[in-house]
């Protein structure tokens, strides 16, 4: 019997590949929902989206589609067994999704300061359509955010396993998972920024 | 010397069963075949909480009022008994026992591709049972909503259903993660030879099976979460003051649950694609329509979800849609039964439990099927719709059809888990029993929603009494016939005489192998180089 | 090919790939300034996908995997882009 010391990476990999599709029909019910509501509310979808922050969209869209740069440049650094440099790349991703969260936090809270949140005091005069856009805007961006957390604290755990050596040219599987699971978090963000903060 | 020779003896008998021995041996496992028998306890201990539930309701239904209970604990009953039979029992059952048990071994794989999340998926699966229990003690008490916590009462309602909703999460996640592994074990631990032409036919029942979880599930995650947001957060994205739709709830909550239907039938269809060309000693017909056709209801499922709220409110042209669309997922399943009967053709039959379970699978489902034509045309579901006609459907499909096909596997493959044969004979007193008592018990309900009986009611107009009356001693013969069934088979298990490695003459990988298997499945990886079924005459076994 | 044996992509295509993310990502902010009507979302979502499709086969390497994972991620698109039609067969026509 052949003992399993030879690793499946094709197997891993098709592994994570069929979890990020999970990922994109988690995301695709909160659309379906906006698109039906889209739908029905168009002016007052526009007027909402108005006052989102198109800068802090903007930026933020930036700041992901580098960090998914910065991600995919990661994958190459290992596979030469650039350790150093795929270590830093890596820290430059955590680093660039800390700044996404930190401008988060100052848009949300931008919000709440003027009663816009779910269910909030800001929003009872608001007609029906924009109550449902400000809900799906925090639900879905919340869960975004969530993710991005957790694709953070993922590629910080894999930075360290890149300084020990653990993941190194010859076994980077762990690698390539974490920055696919950081692509879906880019991708979804590509989807979100024109729906949620570019409707006229 | 004598010792050591007796040791290994007693290893070899007991196969994976004299691995690390133990509590902690066993729930830190990541072999798949303890992972299946750690799932098998479970799912059966809720699926008896959840016979017992079901007893209770028509005990109180033997009457019209108050016979029992309370209106009340009995919309909280009905709830429980919806939430435990299908997501604790009906949904992971085929795939987490005899799916996570056998998967591997008819591949010619030593495992699953990931044991370890394996292992995580049963976890998920405790902690998310232990939730649903806990959510009938802590907060407002037993959810009474329904299994399909339907806003908004299910966002208004003090009941503490925000903890079973959290519950039904994290349940999700335990078959998304069955489904990943499975679709990766299917795809990459096939052994030398296992082309995808010579895969079972239950393997290719678990990879169509697989799909569906894995794409189906996370929109049930994404609305119970959203119903616990709503009921913390109140967003209003179902409230129609604010601008929601109650029937946009109705829309995500069946584009899960309907494709879950066929999470729960397609593994049991896999097992009656099993059992049959072994007890008729014939090759399956049509093997690739089997397959097709089981890929054919995966995709279709996911096309006619709202023939559940065709008297909803949903637009004529929805309607319509759904209703036609409904039609076309009838077609597969007709094709595999026509292929099983095609089988049975000229076969040489041998009438042992588990092709008495296939058998009336056979009947069941189809009775089940064809009463879902009836609740698929829009024009008679408007008369059906929310009646019993509704329950004795879904009844015959999932309880008659489902779990017989998954009592049918137990008989069929607990000799191979287990090592040892049950009491044959009464067995088959048994499955009469049940089976009979199944019909006493759901047939007069096909009646009664046509003469207008609503369901989830607690009350009654006299009229329709005699028929519950005798609906309710029809449940006392099935639970008579369940407990015969489940004796019969803990006795087998535990004392019944030594099975053998192949004691139905299967040609399938798992029959290869000792009952029960060694840990590591195989001695060496098996070349496959046959196809299943292939009972050549003059030869025994595989 | 790494030692593990994958595909190596050179950090020079990733850059322009990223520069191409970052001029699209200007495109969609201008034409979403101009009204278009309904036309509006679809051309936002004909960008957008435009941009996913280059971190999907690109920063995601689905270009040099193998062919079926390339179909899976095409059915799993296939199947939302279901949910989301034939929910409009309802929401149309109400």
């Amino acid at each position: 019997m052949s003992e399993a010391a030879h690793k499946d990476y094709a197997g891993a990999k098709l592994g994570m590949w069929l979890f990020l599709y999970t990922e994109i029909l988690l995301f695709g019910g909160l659309f379906v929902l906006y698109a039906v509501y889209l739908f029905r509310f168009p002016a007052e979808f526009a007027r909402a989206s108005n006052e989102l922050s198109l800068t802090f969209g903007t930026v933020n869209t930036l700041i992901l589609l580098t960090s998914s740069l910065a991600a995919a440049a990661a994958v190459t650094a290992v596979q030469k067994g650039a350790r150093q440099l795929t270590f830093w790349l890596l820290v430059g991703t955590v680093i660039t999704a800390a700044i996404f969260l930190v401008n988060k936090y100052f848009e949300w809270s931008a919000k709440f300061h003027h009663g816009i949140y779910l269910n909030g005091p800001g929003l009872a005069e608001a007609a029906p359509g924009e109550v449902i856009f400000f809900s799906l805007y925090f639900i879905t961006t919340g869960l975004h955010g969530l993710h991005v957390l957790i694709g953070a604290i993922l590629l910080t755990v894999i930075a360290g396993g890149v300084r020990k050596g653990a993941i190194h040219t010859g076994d980077y599987v762990k690698l390539e998972n974490s920055a696919l699971y950081w692509h879906l978090v880019d991708l979804v963000w590509i989807f979100v920024f024109p729906l949620y903060y570019l409707i006229l | 010397m004598m010792l050591m020779r007796t040791e290994l003896h007693e290893e070899n008998e007991r196969g994976f069963w004299a691995g690390k021995p133990g509590l902690f041996g066993w729930i830190f496992s990541t072999d798949h075949k303890r992972i299946a028998l750690l799932y098998f306890y479970l799912v059966l201990a809720f699926f008896l909480v959840g016979v017992s539930l079901g007893a209770l309701i028509r005990l109180e239904l033997i009457a019209p009022g108050a016979t029992i209970i309370d209106a009340q604990t009995y919309n909280a009953l009905f709830t429980l008994h919806g939430v435990i039979m299908i997501f604790l029992f009906i949904i992971p059952g085929v795939p987490a026992i005899l799916g996570n048990f056998l998967l591997p071994l008819m591949i010619g794989a030593r495992d699953v591709a990931f044991p370890r999340l394996n292992l995580f998926s049963w976890w998920l699966y405790l902690i998310g049972a232990v939730m649903a229990l806990a959510s009938l003690f802590t907060g407002g008490g037993a959810p009474d909503t329904g299994w399909t916590f339907y806003v908004p009462f299910s966002t208004d309602t003090s009941t503490n259903v925000t903890v079973a909703a959290s519950a039904v999460f994290v349940l999700g996640f335990s078959s998304i993660l069955t489904g990943m592994n499975f679709l990766t074990t299917i795809h990459r631990l096939r052994a030398p030879g296992m082309g995808w032409g010579r895969l079972p036919l239950f393997v290719w029942a678990m990879y169509a099976t697989a799909w569906i979880q894995l794409l189906a599930t996370p929109v049930l995650g994404l609305t119970v979460a959203l119903i616990v947001l709503e009921r913390v957060f109140d967003a209003g994205l179902f409230d129609p003051a604010r601008g929601g739709d109650p029937l946009m709830f109705q829309h995500l909550f069946w584009i899960y649950s309907h494709p879950a239907v066929y999470i729960m039938i397609l593994p049991g269809m896999g097992i009656v694609s099993e059992i049959i060309p072994t007890f008729a000693r014939k090759r399956i017909f049509g093997y690739w329509a089997i397959v097709v056709s089981s890929l054919a209801i995966a995709f279709a499922g996911s096309l006619v979800w709202s023939h559940h709220m065709l008297t909803s409110g949903m637009s004529d042209m929805g309607v319509f849609v759904f209703s036609l669309l409904t039609f076309l997922v009838a077609i597969p399943s007709a094709v595999k039964v026509f292929n099983w009967v095609a089988t049975l053709y000229k076969g040489s039959i041998w009438l042992a439990a588990p092709m008495l379970y296939a058998l009336s699978f056979l009947i069941l489902f189809s009775i089940g099927g064809l009463t879902g034509l009836v609740l698929g045309a829009a024009a008679t579901d408007i008369h059906v719709h929310d009646t019993h006609f509704v329950v004795a459907h879904f009844h015959y499909v999932m309880f008659g059809g489902a779990a017989f096909a998954f009592f049918g596997g137990l008989h069929y493959w607990l000799p191979k888990m287990f090592g040892r044969m049950y009491d044959q004979r009464l067995a088959a007193i048994a499955w009469a029993i049940l089976t009979v008592g199944f019909n006493l018990l759901y047939f007069p309900m096909l009646v009664l929603g046509l003469q207008g009986m609503p369901r989830r009611y607690f009350d009654y107009l006299p009229q329709f009494q005699p028929l519950n009356l005798f609906a309710t001693v029809g449940s006392w013969v099935l639970v008579a016939g369940l407990l015969l069934m489940f004796y019969t088979l803990h006795r087998g298990c535990r004392h019944g005489a030594p099975a053998g490695a192949d004691p139905w003459g299967g040609t399938t990988l798992e029959w290869s192998v000792p009952s029960p298997p060694p840990t590591e499945n195989f001695e060496e990886d098996p070349r496959v180089e046959r196809d299943p079924y292939d009972y050549r005459i003059g030869e025994e076994g595989p | 090919m790494s030692q593990q044996g994958g595909h190596i992509v050179p950090y020079r295509t990733f850059v322009f790939v990223w520069l191409a993310l970052l001029v699209l990502t200007g495109a969609t902010v201008a034409v979403s300034r101009v009204h278009l009507g309904a036309l509006n979302v679809w051309v936002a979502l004909g960008i957008a996908s435009v941009k996913a499709g280059l971190v999907i086969f690109i920063f995601m390497h689905l270009q040099y995997e193998k062919p079926i994972l390339k179909f899976f991620l095409f059915i799993a698109l296939v199947v939302l882009a279901i949910f989301i039609g034939l929910t409009f067969t309802d929401v149309l026509y109400r």
